[in-house]
């Protein structure tokens, strides 16, 4: 058994997002939200040394599948991550994650102005206009956005 | 009886950025088309069956008229409001429930809306043909087109042009948009804009894809040196969050007398209106102030945009 596993016990059922890069492990579950923070049994994985990279995060959560809305909010500060999906302590679904290139209803526009943020039963809607460094479009409001700029990601 | 209303789209105008150059362009050649058939006195009545939606939410006076002008003299008719007080949005309807009701009395709309993305939403939730007059501090396309066609109109071509945007950069949607077209039509840009009312880096960023020459200052003087157009635009009072430093931008950033000289003799000055301070009234009575013409283009223009919406 290798020092790596002797840290942190295999789960038997969940979700282990891997390649995180270093010192983002905990913004990612912060992202996910109070839903999992409050809910479900998770482990953050701080600088563990990497084959492939120098270091990196890792995040287990137990009992839970992201949803693809989870991954794509992933996406925008682990681009490079892999997420594997473990079903009876095997690793059942393994795929890289990608930054797609439309996000919708992930997280509100951060301009107060925007028809999204309105009364109306709409959702909002961002273009990914650059990935390097990451760039989002509104496709309502049309205004260009850092990812320093979303609330989310402050 | 029950009127049966054609519900098949055919085109919104929301941004200028959904257009490309070559579709601008037949724009501009269907607007002198317009401009020709109003000089002639032999438009055609092809909106003879159909009802403009006019859903003004925000004020406006040229906008609003002009469209509403431009429908009568292809035939057609119009109904709407030009405020929320006179709609059941003074009640608390939302605008979803506004355009469900709206659209059965409507072929086509003209909407203004406070909201950035407004009229996108609209044309997703609608299957009537949308054209955009303003939302929020976002994008006007109509008002683009019509600035193009009168760049086109009296300086005879837009490429190679040095175009100086005068005035609030930041809040002035006219320029957003105009900036943008101007670029794809290789036009050079001076951005000449008070302290703090730069067009802004995003902004920037997306205009400089188009490798065009750019030029920012917050010099007037500066900026005009060997321009072709000077488009002038207002301080956004109403955008402001204190009322004074607009009023103090007003009285300082403006276009006056002294500013033209040594410029080309065959400059024109181009404005959106309405205009409060930023050009002093001297100017009016210059050779170079064109923005009333370019008032009465807006007519051909917009005829040609309802004609092409619906076509």
């Amino acid at each position: 058994m290798t020092e790596k596993t002797q840290l942190v016990n295999k789960i038997k059922n969940g979700t282990v997002i891997d390649h995180i890069p270093v010192n983002r492990g905990l913004k990612v579950l912060e992202l996910l939200g109070s839903k999992i923070l409050s809910k479900e049994t998770a482990v953050v994985i701080i600088n563990m040394i990497s084959d492939t990279l120098d270091h990196k995060d890792i995040l287990k959560i137990e009992n839970r599948e992201l949803t693809s809305n989870e991954v794509n909010k992933i996406s925008l500060i682990a681009p490079d991550a892999t997420l594997n999906i473990i079903r009876n302590w095997k690793v059942s679904q393994k795929s890289d994650i990608t930054v797609p290139d439309i996000l919708e209803d992930v997280f509100d526009c951060p301009n107060s102005n925007c028809i999204s943020n309105a009364n109306e039963p709409n959702i909002s809607k961002f273009n990914i206009t650059n990935k390097n460094p990451l760039s989002l479009t509104c496709q309502y409001c049309e205004r260009i956005f850092s990812i320093n700029e979303l609330p989310s990601f402050i | 009886m029950c009127k049966i209303i054609n519900s098949s789209r055919n085109m919104d105008v929301i941004s200028i950025k959904d257009f490309s150059k070559k579709k601008i362009e037949n724009f501009l050649v269907e607007s002198e088309k317009m401009f020709e058939y109003l000089k002639n006195n032999t438009v055609p009545k092809v909106m003879q069956d159909k009802i403009l939606g006019t859903l003004f939410f925000e004020p406006s006076t040229r906008t609003r008229l002009s469209f509403t002008s431009a429908m009568y003299k292809l035939g057609g008719q119009v109904l709407g409001f030009g405020s929320t007080e006179s709609s059941s949005i003074s009640k608390g309807e939302n605008l979803t429930d506004t355009i469900k009701v709206v659209e059965n009395y409507c072929d086509l709309f003209t909407i203004r809306h406070p909201e950035e993305g407004a009229a996108r939403y609209i044309a997703d939730i609608t299957d009537k043909p949308v054209i955009n007059c303003g939302d929020g501090g976002n994008q006007h396309p109509t008002q683009t087109i019509l600035d193009l066609y009168s760049i086109q109109k009296l300086k005879g071509k837009i490429e190679g042009l040095n175009v100086a945007l005068l005035g609030d950069l930041k809040h002035a949607r006219v320029m957003k948009s105009l900036a943008s077209a101007l670029c794809m039509f290789k036009a050079n840009l001076r951005l000449i804009s008070p302290v703090g009312l730069e067009i802004g880096p995003n902004t920037l960023n997306d205009l400089k894809k188009f490798n065009t020459d750019i030029f920012e200052t917050n010099n007037i003087k500066e900026g005009l040196k060997n321009v072709d157009v000077i488009y002038v635009c207002r301080i956004q009072k109403e955008r402001f969050d204190d009322v004074y430093d607009a009023q103090r931008l007003q009285r300082e950033f403006r276009l006056k007398l002294d500013h033209l000289t040594n410029i080309n003799k065959d400059l024109i000055i181009l404005h959106a209106l309405p205009k409060i301070t930023e050009i002093s009234p001297e100017i009016d009575n210059t050779p170079y102030a064109k923005y009333f013409e370019q008032v009465y283009y807006g007519i051909p223009v917009r005829m040609a945009i309802l004609n092409m919406v619906v076509e």
